[in-house]
């Protein structure tokens, strides 16, 4: 077995678990709610693997609850600002050195105020809650993609078969569709599924600070910022594994983006 | 002499416009806001139980009524005369506020750039000299999995193992409870900000140790290396006289753009542990709709961050010469 394969088996792996957390998250959203005074905060026991809070919620459920909304914020967001990017940087790269400029000048903005503050700032603006994490980070993690394709873009339009092309009289839809996508679209889509970690950890930051989703749901910022409140009287269990599986899951995603990378890096074949 | 005056003159003149703009957006992002800041602050019972009088007064001073554009153009000429106006929830100039704040975070934030970006480089070029092999493995997984760990977690961690287990370190805030100013000592601050500060030095490393990795390995691929080993020359000597010269430019680059990073963490951290720094000040003030705090915040950390790129760009002359050649001849 090469590498490839390997990265290929793990690819299915990998997206398979993310896939069934997501499906096992949603049926469990109505149970994650439940209340049972006689059940409160329990340590970590076979029945209970995460330990129950003071309002005797089964933390595993919570857990998986939150993992789901966080996986799903992420592909929603990291799919918006993907797109986002994709098209500022294609502007930037050809329709001329005015909006090149501009866009340049968008991009240094909104990268010198630092991530966090701006993912509030948005947040506020639209009223926090669902809608303001989602805006918040959908609008603030495009700036380094769309680098990234802008350059991608000039580097290619300089590119000697690229001028040939040009030169031949071949169209600019056909010069787009034959030359520039193929060797784009790989990268484009290496730098999307590597901002879903990014999006992720912003959504639980964001949350955690109090600018995100309400206490009512059950996100993983949520329950990490109510067990502050407990970890004085010892309550560990509360913080440690809803921490973990999150980043369980984001070294997931981190994993599946340089796999990505290395399998459609056809220079890396060979290894 | 006169192109490297111009060339600072337009890096600052662009400065400047940038921050213009990052005031507008903050300025009208919290314009925008359909959260009414007399609920937030007052609550919906106090409100209702007040006279109108007393309400209009309010809004008045939490500046309702009046027109965004108006209160943006008098907060800009406020300070072009070097007022940032006054917070509303703490009663006090902003300047005053950001002052004490930062002065409480300066030192967090400064160690944790400076030893991160330190560890990051040595980590970096362990990884990129080692390549393929043990301590690259081990380098390569700890960034994985520093870069993919929420930094507010991580603090939640240290303060679990280091307040609450082992004892060693208080839980929050900058000095002792219950003590007066005066009896505060230096090393009670230092026990105070210890976590903090170990908090973002964690954190800090991933990003630039796996960059310069990156660059370490090009480095080692090219012929000078190649020649240099030829002649015979040893390891290290390779690697203190081409690596680490090859890898200082964006080394430079990377720490001066973690300064967005670090103080990005520092409102998560700072939070954590109750530390009355400037990002916790961000926190209240954003939750608070403390409009002249945070956008006082907003404006002061980007310049920051603006003086630290353009500090990058004018020690590129200095480090890589051909830089400062090529400059001087255009």
């Amino acid at each position: 077995m090469n590498g490839r394969k390997g990265t290929l088996i793990f690819w299915g792996v990998a997206s398979l678990i993310l896939f069934c957390l997501v499906v096992i998250g949603l049926f469990v959203e109505e149970a994650a709610t439940v209340t049972d005074f006689s059940r409160t905060n329990l340590p970590p026991s076979l029945q209970y693997p995460f330990g129950t809070d003071w309002m005797g919620r089964d933390m595993f459920q919570r857990t998986l609850a939150g993992l789901s909304l966080s996986i799903r914020i992420g592909l929603l967001t990291a799919a918006v600002s993907a797109a986002v990017a994709f098209v500022l940087g294609l502007c930037a790269a050809t329709l001329g050195s005015r909006v090149d400029a501009c866009i340049s000048w968008c991009i240094d903005w909104v990268m010198g105020i630092p991530h966090i503050l701006l993912v509030m700032l948005i947040s506020i603006a639209c009223g926090r809650g669902f809608t303001g994490v989602v805006v918040g980070v959908a609008l603030s993690h495009w700036t380094s993609l769309a680098r990234l394709v802008r350059g991608e873009i000039l580097q290619l339009r300089q590119a000697p078969y690229m001028l040939a092309a040009e030169k031949l009289g071949v169209s600019r839809l056909k010069q787009a569709g034959r030359h520039v996508m193929p060797h784009v679209l790989p990268q484009f889509i290496t730098g999307l599924v590597l901002l879903f970690p990014h999006a992720i950890l912003h959504e639980a930051s964001v949350t955690f600070l109090g600018f995100g989703l309400s206490s009512e749901q059950p996100a993983i910022g949520v329950i990490l910022s109510e067990s502050m409140r407990y970890l004085t009287t010892g309550k560990w269990w509360l913080a440690l594994f809803p921490g973990l599986s999150l980043v369980f899951v984001v070294v997931l995603f981190s994993l599946l983006g340089d796999g990505l990378r290395r399998w459609l890096d056809p220079a890396s074949a060979h290894r | 002499m006169r192109h490297r005056l111009r060339f600072f003159l337009r890096k600052l003149l662009r400065m400047i416009l940038l921050l213009l703009g990052v005031s507008a957006i903050t300025f009208a992002l919290m314009c925008a806001s359909p959260l009414d800041p007399l609920q937030t602050n007052v609550g919906q019972v106090a409100l209702g139980s007040m006279s109108q009088e007393q309400v209009e007064k309010l809004e008045a001073y939490w500046g309702v009524n009046t027109p965004p554009a108006e209160r943006y153009m008098g907060w800009l000429s406020g300070v072009a005369r070097g007022d940032f106006g006054m917070s509303l929830l703490y009663r006090q100039p902003v300047l005053t506020i950001i002052g004490q704040r930062l002065g409480n975070s300066v030192w967090v934030l400064g160690f944790a750039w400076l030893f991160s970006g330190a560890l990051g480089l040595l980590l970096g070029v362990l990884a990129g000299v080692y390549r393929g092999r043990l301590p690259d493995r081990c380098i390569r997984w700890y960034c994985l999995l520093i870069s993919s760990t929420p930094a507010f977690w991580l603090a939640l961690l240290l303060l679990l193992v280091f307040s609450v287990w082992l004892g060693w370190l208080p839980i929050g805030l900058s000095v002792p409870v219950g003590m007066e100013t005066s009896a505060v000592s230096f090393l009670d601050r230092v026990r105070h900000a210890v976590l903090p500060a170990l908090t973002l030095s964690i954190t800090g490393v991933a990003n630039i140790a796996m960059h310069t990795r990156e660059k370490m390995i090009d480095v080692l691929e090219s012929d000078a290396i190649l020649f240099a080993k030829a002649r015979g020359e040893s390891g290290i000597s390779i690697i203190l006289r081409h690596g680490l010269r090859n890898v200082a430019l964006p080394a430079i680059t990377l720490q001066f753009a973690s300064i967005s990073e670090i103080i990005g963490g520092s409102v998560l951290a700072e939070q954590v542990f109750s530390y009355p720094g400037l990002g916790q000040a961000a926190v209240t003030a954003g939750l608070g709709s403390d409009l002249p705090l945070l956008l006082g915040i907003t404006v002061i950390t980007a310049a920051i961050v603006f003086m630290g790129n353009l500090a990058a760009d004018l020690l590129y002359g200095v480090v890589d010469p051909r830089i400062r050649r090529g400059r001087a001849k255009s």
